[in-house]
């Protein structure tokens, strides 16, 4: 387990051994509907109690962290992230990645397997799990691939790679075209209780677009992919999740009509969810502007009606989890005439404040969007975190909600510096994050920073 | 032994055998009654009858196939039939004629039994529809084998004495396997409790409908089962598309001393063969003491026998 690795790589025995105090905080947790001042004690890495009677008193001999009254969560759950880690170093490891996780209050990290070699075999999950542990400051789960090398032509070994520590299944950034071996996943991923995760784009429908289908590409000259190419393959996979039962998740979710598809889905009863990552919730098409590369990502963002039904999606709950789809890219693939440009932009490190721009603007609640980065992924994927609970793993955040700052992709800690949110005004930052009782970040600490 | 000479009462009122859908218990029952006479006899040196004397016995095996026909071959000989055996490499439907075709050129040979496999379900009765003669289905695609299910049962119901009220799992390749589908019905007339157990890509849809249990792991599947029943794993099916591996389908539903612990302690082992071993069944529990695998072999041919020999008693005598 993720808890007990931690927990043995750390060297700082005094402080992880030794019981820590969080007080004077404002404790805030999605799943018990908890908002109220109180402290939180830490005993081996576990949550040992919680409540107002910690809010001044911490007990004898304990270290103690004076919260001065910030807010006080659990770590985040990111879904998907793209950690470079094996095959594209240059871009990313796992352990610069989990530095910016650890940096944007991502205590979790769920790293896709579209890497070289494909995460598509029992001695690749154990390759992940071992570089994590021995590089990664934050909890690192690996998504294997559903189909042999991401290709989607054969499927992979789902129950030898779940027992070996894959959290879900997925296809990388491509629809699994043949709707006979998407049908076979879910109903084998079915019996061994594994999750589906689909990125849905019908290929032939996108047909070469490098942005949204619409005006503004029009405009530019370039060509567009349509929003149907979401929604059909999303249509179709509904389909085959009612044929075999199996639990699916739509990654990324973009468009108003997809989101209509999730809620019939839903209120049909049928084991389906679906994410939405931070770029389609913040940004939309007009950000492209002249061509900037760093905003061109897949699935492409949306005009500013989809982002707004993105935003009502998540806030009525039909949208369940927020991801950063961090995808480092180096200059050399984002320097290029914007079609020829990699997709992709990073994202762990400044979700959460980006997020953070809805419930400034009172576009949604602070519990349903705490719940949305750290709770609901959480249950998807049958992780213990996401919870202020007594025995839940002590992967805490304290956040300023309110400190505006500017984003210097140079002070990111990502090793790729393709931020969209480059030069963005922020409201709100991580100024410590814990994992299993440690802490692996401290804002403005050079030494733990 | 006076068995050869004491044939029993029963009356099979049936021109062809084409599945176990559509026969009664009691039919079912005489069949096995009149199979554990044929496997008395065929323990005796001298094995030969004179039930079938004079008639001529047809094997047309479009599928290739080593032990069901030579099953049926030695079945018949014993009864004093003459056999021929027609395989597809031979056959003139690699000449481009159809089933139907072929079935009326065999017809005019004015044979009085046709032992026949395809690999589409439905042509063996197609074809009976076509003949003048008894047909007996020797596995048409993924619908019946009928005597391979009575060689099953008659073997539960010499090791264990009844059939009825035992818990009889099938494990396996259920969807594309004609002697589950055939087993299923047959167990179920008898009274038997049956489970099967799969991946539910190699489940047939509404598989439950088929009056079974149906379980997704070996430890539940197999709990306190009587008889443990492995289906052969087609090499086609082996990899990526219904399941992902042979190694992937062994360590969950490879039947092995480790998972057979679920079942009860003196369950049989069951295969219709022929096996692959370390895919669908370990070598040690297919060599295992419990293992009746070569016995089901044995009394294939006392129940290939009994097919003929009551189908025999409803020929045409002039």
């Amino acid at each position: 387990m993720p808890t007990d690795t931690m927990t043995q790589r750390s060297g700082n025995g005094a402080q992880l051994l030794g019981h820590t105090a969080l007080i004077n905080a404002r404790l805030v947790d999605p799943a018990s509907g908890l908002d109220e001042p109180g402290g939180l004690l830490i005993e081996n890495g576990l949550i040992a109690d919680l409540g107002p009677h910690l809010r001044r008193n911490a007990p004898e001999g304990v270290e103690v962290i004076d919260c001065a009254g910030q807010l006080l969560c659990p770590g985040l759950v990111d879904m998907i992230v793209h950690a470079g880690d094996p095959g594209f170093e240059h871009r990313e490891t796992l352990g610069t990645a989990s530095r910016a996780a650890a940096a944007g209050g991502v205590t979790t990290m769920i790293c896709m397997p579209q890497t070289d070699p494909v995460i598509d075999d029992v001695a690749l999950v154990d390759y992940i799990e071992r570089r994590a542990r021995d590089t990664a400051v934050v909890h690192v789960h690996p998504m294997a691939a559903m189909t042999k090398g991401l290709k989607g032509k054969e499927m992979t070994e789902i129950g030898l790679l779940r027992d070996a520590g894959a959290v879900a299944f997925t296809n990388g950034k491509a629809s699994v075209v043949n709707a006979q071996l998407m049908r076979c996943v879910l109903a084998y991923a079915k019996d061994f209780g594994a999750l589906t995760v689909h990125h849905t784009e019908d290929p032939k429908l996108a047909n070469g677009g490098v942005m949204n289908e619409g005006e503004v590409a029009s405009r530019l000259g370039l060509p567009g992919v349509p929003s149907a190419a979401e929604t059909i393959m999303l249509e179709r996979d509904i389909r085959l999740v009612e044929l075999t039962g199996g639990r699916y998740h739509a990654a990324q979710i973009t468009c108003a009509e997809s989101l209509a598809v999730i809620r019939d889905a839903k209120s049909r009863g049928l084991p389906v969810t679906c994410g939405v990552s931070i770029n389609h919730l913040t940004l939309n098409e007009n950000d492209v502007g002249s061509y900037r590369t760093f905003l061109k990502m897949r699935p492409p963002l949306r005009g500013e009606d989809d982002r707004l039904a993105m935003v009502e999606g998540l806030a009525q709950g039909d949208i369940d989890v927020i991801v950063s789809a961090h995808d480092p890219q180096d200059a050399d693939v984002k320097r290029r005439p914007f079609a020829e440009a990699s997709d992709g932009a990073i994202g762990v490190e400044t979700m959460l404040p980006a997020a953070l721009r809805l419930y400034h603007n009172n576009q949604i609640e602070l519990p349903r969007l705490l719940a949305a980065l750290s709770l609901r992924p959480s249950q998807l994927l049958d992780l213990p975190n996401g919870r202020l609970e007594k025995g839940a793993p002590a992967d805490l955040i304290l956040v300023d909600l309110a400190t505006p700052w500017v984003v210097d992709p140079e002070l990111l800690h990502s090793k790729s510096k393709n931020t969209p949110f480059d030069a963005s005004r922020l409201e709100g930052r991580v100024l410590r994050t814990l994992v299993a009782g440690k802490t692996v970040y401290k804002y403005a600490d050079p030494q733990i920073g | 032994m006076t068995i050869a000479t004491a044939p029993s009462e029963f009356y099979f009122d049936h021109r062809h055998l084409l599945g176990i859908e559509g026969l009664t218990s009691a039919e079912i029952n005489g069949l096995l009654d009149l199979a554990a006479e044929a496997a008395d006899f065929n323990r005796q040196v001298a094995k030969k009858r004179d039930i079938l004397r004079g008639r001529t016995q047809i094997n047309l095996f479009f599928e290739a196939s080593t032990r069901t026909q030579s099953s049926f071959e030695l079945a018949g000989k014993r009864l004093g039939a003459d056999v021929m055996n027609m395989s597809v490499k031979s056959s003139s439907i690699k000449k481009g004629e159809t089933l139907l075709d072929t079935a009326a050129t065999l017809n005019a040979m004015r044979p009085d039994i046709l032992v026949v496999r395809h690999s589409s379900a439905g042509a063996v009765e197609l074809l009976s529809q076509k003949v003048d003669c008894s047909v007996i289905n020797a596995g048409d695609g993924g619908h019946e084998h009928p005597t391979q299910a009575l060689l099953d049962a008659l073997t539960i119901r010499l090791n264990k004495g009844r059939i009825a009220g035992l818990i009889v799992a099938i494990c396996g390749d259920v969807l594309h396997s004609r002697v589950a589908r055939s087993n299923i019905m047959l167990l179920n007339a008898l009274g038997a409790r049956v489970r099967v157990i799969a991946p539910s890509t190699l489940l047939p849809p509404d598989a439950e409908r088929l009056g079974v249990e149906v379980f997704n792991s070996m430890e539940q599947g197999l709990r306190d089962a009587d008889i443990v029943m492995a289906l052969r794993l087609q090499r086609e099916r082996m990899t990526g598309s219904y399941i992902p591996s042979t190694r992937e389908f062994f360590h969950f539903f490879g039947l092995d001393l480790e998972k057979l612990k679920f079942a009860k302690p003196d369950a049989l082992i069951m295969h219709p063969g022929p096996m692959n071993r370390g895919v669908e069944i370990d070598s040690a529990v297919a060599d295992d003491p419990r293992s009746v695998i070569s016995e089901q072999v044995e009394l294939g041919v006392a129940v290939r026998m009994a097919v003929l020999e009551a189908l025999a008693r409803n020929l045409p005598t002039a």
